[in-house]
Formats: structure tokens, C-alpha cells, sequence
């Protein structure tokens, strides 16, 4: 389903080479987790798949169901059906997050042709969807983000792929700064999604959350490569014995 | 002392020929006015208080020409229930107004109430613009009150059921409009004005404002509809003991706009807001001019003003708070920003504060920028359009200026205009 070949990327401002040659491929049903060292270049991995600007693809390519991601747009992005649950959500004083939930979905559904949602129908989903991540009406009602602690902010974050329902879900860091209960959460409401047509790319450094959303596949990435892929036994193994191993063997 | 000579030489040019009107209670008001006026002359550019804002297409004898807009758009507040009061280029239109009866309000023509002569609005026709010219002159206003052809009287006695609205229509090329308006608020009395339309090729308006305590008023404007007029505006007023003015001005278009006003408080406890929205595309200079003084004890003042600027459009604001000594607790705020949607565009400000008491609270901040890049790309990778979504920050821009507009109908009404404006100038 997603499919990254050798993707080489630089910072558009300085000759900073950030991605070194990524190959990576997530099959629907599938849930990968990506770890590695801090500065390794996962959360870059994540934005250029999403069409962030300030970075320039110098060779590789990435697809989404065979069709070439870095042709287009970041919307067109998303209603081909990629999500990124951001390691940093944004806040946007002066936009509500009803109004923003509503836009997106419609925006969705305008760019694939369906129907815009009904009102009453958004309400609907939206009360239950965010029961279900113990989100209240008072952070709904909030401006995106603005003054959501930081364990809010992820499970807005969840919320909102909840109601996307994107076929390709990206989550970078979602369970950094979430309380044991919070992390539990955000597990259930990523496996209630899951499904045999549906992938996954987890960006993790905790076992903790894998411990939740069970992987089939763990990536270790350093410098801008994926340096090693294994079973889920390869998370245990750094939570126990941290990179230093799997660095020192590969090199 | 005489005035410098290229003051002296436009004032006369613009002067030669004109006549105030005669006859009735105004005269003597206008006839003050126009003293005051060769006293101080016409704006020119020399002037600080018109640094950022050339006044030659305003003070010229003849306005420039300004082409009708056509448009499907349905005139603004169309859908209210309000009592319309109609001027065209500047002239009083019996027969597209309503009926001026309305419970709780009366309503005359300033050419009307020149017939009796005693009325308390001799008493009000140029004395608040009279005293707003300390300690910066502002020569159009006094020019407005010495030559307004029309205008009317609003005297609000009580809680009127519907808004009051001023519709200006603009059918002539080279109309020069000049209108004053009176409005007095009685003790406990409440009532919304509206006041929309293009009004003339050149419009210099005036309207003072006289509320009485407990008294409440809620002004929203909307200008700048057909894109070549210009206008000059003045608003002063007076606010007594725990009184409340609200007055929120919507801008589209309109290649120059000066909005100056005036706020005095002169009763405790009073509240007054004072907000402004526009938004500019190329050929666009809209300035805000605000002035408020504090002079009595615990009253709020509000200046919210928030500029869209796009295509080398210019935005203005010098805003001013001075708090006199003994208004102790005053609560004053000031917030001008300016929202560029490209490199060419430019916001000048200049806000002020002049405080001679210890015990208040001020606070102002003027700021321009850039669409937020990360909201922007947030909002983009949940599927929202580029254009979609430059449009949602840019209402989210606004909205603190939008949300000084009390009645959520109406505040929807101007929102639904921005998002129109918004979706035709992507
Ligand atoms: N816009 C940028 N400007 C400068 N440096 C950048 C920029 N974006 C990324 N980098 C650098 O690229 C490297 C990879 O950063 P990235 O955020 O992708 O790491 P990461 O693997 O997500 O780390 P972490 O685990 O700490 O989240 C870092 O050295 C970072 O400083
Ligand atoms: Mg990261």
C-alpha cells in the first residue's frame, strides 16, 4: 500500500541531507513501527510523506496505492487517504474544533466526490467518536490545540483519524506525553480502526505503546536509513539494551 | 496665527463658492464651524495626523469619479427586520424609506428640525465635533458640520423593537455627499443602528453621539462596496455614567477610507468598544482613526482592529488611549493588527497611550504578519483546499474584531459577507 524507495531527502535551505536512501513498504492490514535514535530523521520521514514544504526529495520515490505521493498536494494527500498524527499538533487560536473537524471531513468528501455531511449526522459521530477518547464538549467547542495540555492535544489527534478514517495512518510520537490511562486510549481508538485494508506506521520509542497496539513489523532508523527490520521481539530488544548494539553491528 | 500657505491655498479652493445652508437652529452651529475651519484649515500631507493617508482626493473641490458597482449581491441586512431610512448620493429618499415612526425612537430630518427653533439637538449639532478637536484638529469633521446637506436626528427614548438603518446609495459618477447625523440615547434607553452602503463618489460623514447614563448603543457599519468611491467618516461621542457604545465597522474594497473616532468619557463606569474589520485588494487604503479619552473613574475602552491586506494594499491605524488624571481603574485596550497576504502589501500604526493616573490598566500591541505556515499546512493535511484554508485563518484572523459584534445574526451576516469577499479574491 505504502510504498518508500529509496528516498533520499535534503533541507531546501541549507545542503543538509536528512534522508539517506529510505526503503519502507506498509501493506494494507499491516502495522509497522518505526524506532531509532532522536535526530534520525523519523518525524522528517513523516512530513515529507505529507507534503510538508521546506524539503527537497533528491531522488527515491514514495507511493500510496501506486500512485506517486510527492506529486501531490498535501490535501490531495489526504483524500487519497494518508494521515499524519503530528509529534507536534498544531494550535490555530480563532478556528474552533468542531468547525475545523467539519471542514476537513466535507473537504474529504468534496475531493472524492461524495456528499457533504449532514449537521445532525456530524454531531452524531463526532459526540460518540470523542466519548469514546474521553474528549468533552468544552475541547470541542476550543479553538484547535489552543491550551490543550499535551496529552489533549494527542488524543485530538486520534480524534480527528477517527473521523477521516484515512486508509494510511502515520502516527509520530502520539504516545510521548500521554498518562498510562491516555496511552491505553489512544491504543484502543488506533485498534478500533484497524482493519484488513487499512495500514499503519507507528513512530515510537516506548515498548510501552507496542505493548497496546500489537506491531507486525519493527523498523530501527538512524541517520536517515532504515538499518534494521524485525519482529516485534526486535522493540523488546532495544527497550532492553538500547541502540547501541544494533548500531554497532550494522556499522 | 496664520495658516501655512498651502493649508491657506486648499482651504480657499475647496471653500470658493460654498455656501452653508441658511436658516433655522443650525445656522449659528454652522456658522462656528466654519470659523473654525479657516482657523485650522484643511488637512494636508505636512500633517502628522495625516502622515500615512493622503487627503488631496478628499479635500479637492471636485471628487474624483467613482463608477457604480452592479452586482447580484444582495444589499447588506437585506434579510432584517429594520426601519430603512434612504439617502441617495447624499439626499434624503422619502419614498424608498420606511415610515420614520417607530415606538421608543423619534426620528427627524436635521432640514426639518431647522424649522422649529428650540430642539435639544441645538444643542448637540456641532458640540461634540466642536470638542473633538483637542488636541489634534480634524478639519473634515468641522467642514461636515459647517455644509451637511441632509442627515437625521435619532433620539432613542426607549428599547425600539428593530435596528434603525442608514442605507447610503451611490447612483451618480460624481456625487459629493456630506451628512450629519445626531443620535441621542436617553437614560436607560437601547437601540442598534446599522448604516451600510457606498453612499457617493465622496463621502465626508459625520454622526455625534450623545448617551445619556445607563444608555446603550450598538453601531455596525459596513462600507466600501463600490471600490472607487472614498470616504471620510467621523464618529464622536460622549458616554455618561455607566453607559455603553459599541460600534464595529465592516470594510471591502474601497480605494480610500478614513474612519475617525471619537470617544469621551465623561460619566463612571461606562463601557465603550470600538472595532474594525477590513478586508483589501490592490488599489485599497483604509485607514482607522481612533481617539479615546478617559476622563472619569472605572470605565473600559476597546479599540480591536483588523486589517486583511493583499496585492499592495494599505492598511492605517493610529489609535489612541489618554487617560486624565483622576480616571483611576480605567480598563483600556488597544489591539490593531494587520493580517499580509503577500510581500507587497503594508500596515502603518501607530498606537498611543497618554496616562496621567496611577491606578489603571492599559495595555496596547500593534502587530502584522504572514499567514501561519504550520497552521496552514495542518490544515491542508486534514484534506482542507489552500485556498480553503488561507480563507478559515483568515476569518480566524478577524474574529476578535467579529466578536465585538453583539448580536449573533448580524455578526453571521458580516461573516457570511467576509466569506464571500474571501472566495471571490483568491
Ligand atoms: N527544518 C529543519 N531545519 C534544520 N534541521 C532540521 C529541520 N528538520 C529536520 N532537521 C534535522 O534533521 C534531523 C532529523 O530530524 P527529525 O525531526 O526527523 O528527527 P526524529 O527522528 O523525528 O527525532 P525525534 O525522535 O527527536 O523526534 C535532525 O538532526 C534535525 O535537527
Ligand atoms: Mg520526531
Amino acid at each position: 500500500m505504502l510504498e518508500i524507495k529509496n528516498l533520499h531527502v535534503k533541507l531546501e535551505e541549507e545542503d543538509k541531507e536528512i534522508l539517506k536512501g529510505v526503503n519502507l513498504t506498509v501493506e494494507a492490514g499491516k502495522v509497522h513501527a518505526i524506532m531509532g535514535p532522536n535526530g534520525s530523521g523519523k518525524s522528517t520521514l513523516s512530513y515529507v510523506l505529507s507534503g510538508r514544504e521546506g524539503y527537497e526529495v533528491t531522488d527515491g520515490s514514495a507511493t500510496l496505492d501506486g500512485r506517486d505521493l510527492l506529486e501531490m498536494e498535501p490535501e490531495e494527500r489526504a483524500a487519497a487517504g494518508l494521515f499524519l498524527a503530528f509529534q507536534y499538533p498544531v494550535e490555530i487560536p480563532g478556528v474552533g474544533n468542531m468547525t475545523f473537524l467539519r471542514t476537513a471531513v466535507n473537504a474529504q468528501r468534496k475531493a472524492r466526490g461524495e456528499e457533504e455531511i449532514s449537521a445532525a449526522d456530524f454531531l452524531k459521530l463526532v459526540r460518540q467518536k470523542a466519548k469514546t477518547l474521553k474528549i468533552d464538549a468544552d475541547m470541542l467547542k476550543r479553538p484547535v490545540n489552543v491550551g490543550f495540555s499535551g496529552g489533549e492535544k494527542k488524543r485530538n489527534e486520534i480524534l480527528q483519524m477517527a473521523m477521516l478514517e484515512p486508509r494510511m495512518c502515520i502516527l509520530d510520537e502520539t504516545d510521548s506525553g500521554l498518562d498510562v490511562d491516555a496511552m491505553k486510549l489512544v491504543a484502543e481508538g488506533v485498534n478500533a480502526l484497524r482493519s484488513p485494508d487499512r495500514g499503519f506506521l507507528v513512530i515510537t520509542h516506548y515498548q510501552r505503546l507496542l505493548d497496546h497496539i500489537a506491531p507486525d513489523v519493527v523498523h530501527i532508523m538512524a541517520d536517515g536509513r532504515i538499518i534494521k527490520t524485525g519482529g516485534p521481539e526486535l522493540a523488546l530488544e532495544v527497550e532492553q539494551n538500547g541502540y547501541a548494539d544494533i548500531l554497532a553491528e550494522v556499522m | 496665527m496664520a495658516l501655512p500657505e498651502r493649508k491657506q491655498s486648499v482651504t480657499e479652493a475647496r471653500l470658493a463658492g460654498l455656501e452653508i445652508p441658511r436658516g433655522g437652529c443650525t445656522e449659528p452651529a454652522r456658522e462656528a464651524a466654519l470659523a473654525r475651519l479657516w482657523q485650522m484649515g484643511l488637512p494636508t500631507r505636512r500633517d502628522e495626523y495625516w502622515k500615512y493617508t493622503r487627503p488631496e482626493t478628499l479635500i479637492q473641490p471636485q471628487p474624483p469619479r467613482a463608477a457604480l458597482l452592479r452586482t447580484d449581491e444582495p444589499p447588506m441586512f437585506d434579510a432584517f427586520d429594520r426601519l430603512k431610512i434612504v439617502f441617495v448620493d447624499g439626499v434624503f429618499d422619502p419614498q424608498a424609506s420606511d415610515d420614520l415612526a417607530l415606538e421608543g425612537v423619534r426620528i427627524e430630518r436635521i432640514a426639518d428640525l431647522c424649522e422649529q427653533d428650540i430642539h435639544w439637538a441645538r444643542d448637540l449639532y456641532g458640540v461634540l465635533e466642536a470638542r473633538g478637536h483637542e488636541p489634534v484638529p480634524r478639519p473634515l469633521a468641522a467642514f461636515n458640520t459647517a455644509f451637511a446637506g441632509d442627515g437625521v436626528v435619532i433620539h432613542v427614548t426607549g428599547r425600539p423593537s428593530r435596528p434603525i438603518n442608514l442605507i447610503y446609495r451611490h447612483e451618480s459618477e460624481a456625487s459629493d455627499a456630506v451628512l450629519h447625523h445626531l443620535v441621542r440615547v436617553e437614560e436607560g434607553a437601547e437601540a442598534t443602528i446599522l448604516e451600510n452602503g457606498p453612499a457617493a463618489a465622496r463621502f465626508n460623514k459625520c454622526m455625534e453621539i450623545d448617551i445619556a447614563d445607563g444608555g446603550r448603543l450598538h453601531l455596525v457599519r459596513t462600507q466600501g462596496r463600490d471600490h472607487e468611491r472614498r470616504a471620510a467618516t467621523h464618529v464622536f461621542a460622549r458616554l455618561g455614567r455607566e453607559s455603553m457604545l459599541k460600534c464595529f465597522t465592516l470594510t471591502v474594497n474601497g480605494v480610500l477610507t478614513r474612519n475617525e473616532v471619537v470617544v469621551e468619557f465623561t460619566g463612571d463606569e461606562a463601557v465603550a468598544h470600538v472595532a474594525g474589520a477590513c478586508v483589501g485588494d490592490g488599489d485599497f487604503h483604509h485607514d482607522d482613526t481612533v481617539f479615546v479619552t478617559h476622563d472619569a473613574v472605572g470605565c473600559e475602552s476597546r479599540q480591536v482592529f483588523k486589517k486583511v491586506l493583499r496585492n499592495g494594499a494599505t492598511g492605517v491605524f493610529q489609535g489612541k488611549i489618554l487617560v486624565r488624571e483622576g480616571a483611576q481603574k480605567t480598563d483600556g485596550y488597544q489591539i490593531s493588527q494587520a493580517l499580509l497576504l503577500d510581500g507587497d502589501s503594508q500596515f502603518l500604526a501607530k498606537p498611543e497611550l497618554e496616562i496621567y493616573a496611577d491606578d489603571v490598566a492599559c495595555s496596547h500591541g500593534s502587530t502584522s504578519g504572514a499567514i501561519d505556515e504550520e497552521a496552514l499546512f495542518y490544515l491542508r493535511s486534514r484534506g482542507v483546499p489552500e485556498g480553503e484554508a488561507t480563507d478559515l485563518l483568515t476569518l480566524a484572523f478577524l474574529a476578535e474584531a467579529m466578536d465585538e459584534i453583539e448580536d449573533p445574526a448580524l455578526a453571521e451576516e458580516i461573516a457570511g459577507r467576509v466569506r464571500g469577499w474571501l472566495a471571490r479574491h483568491r
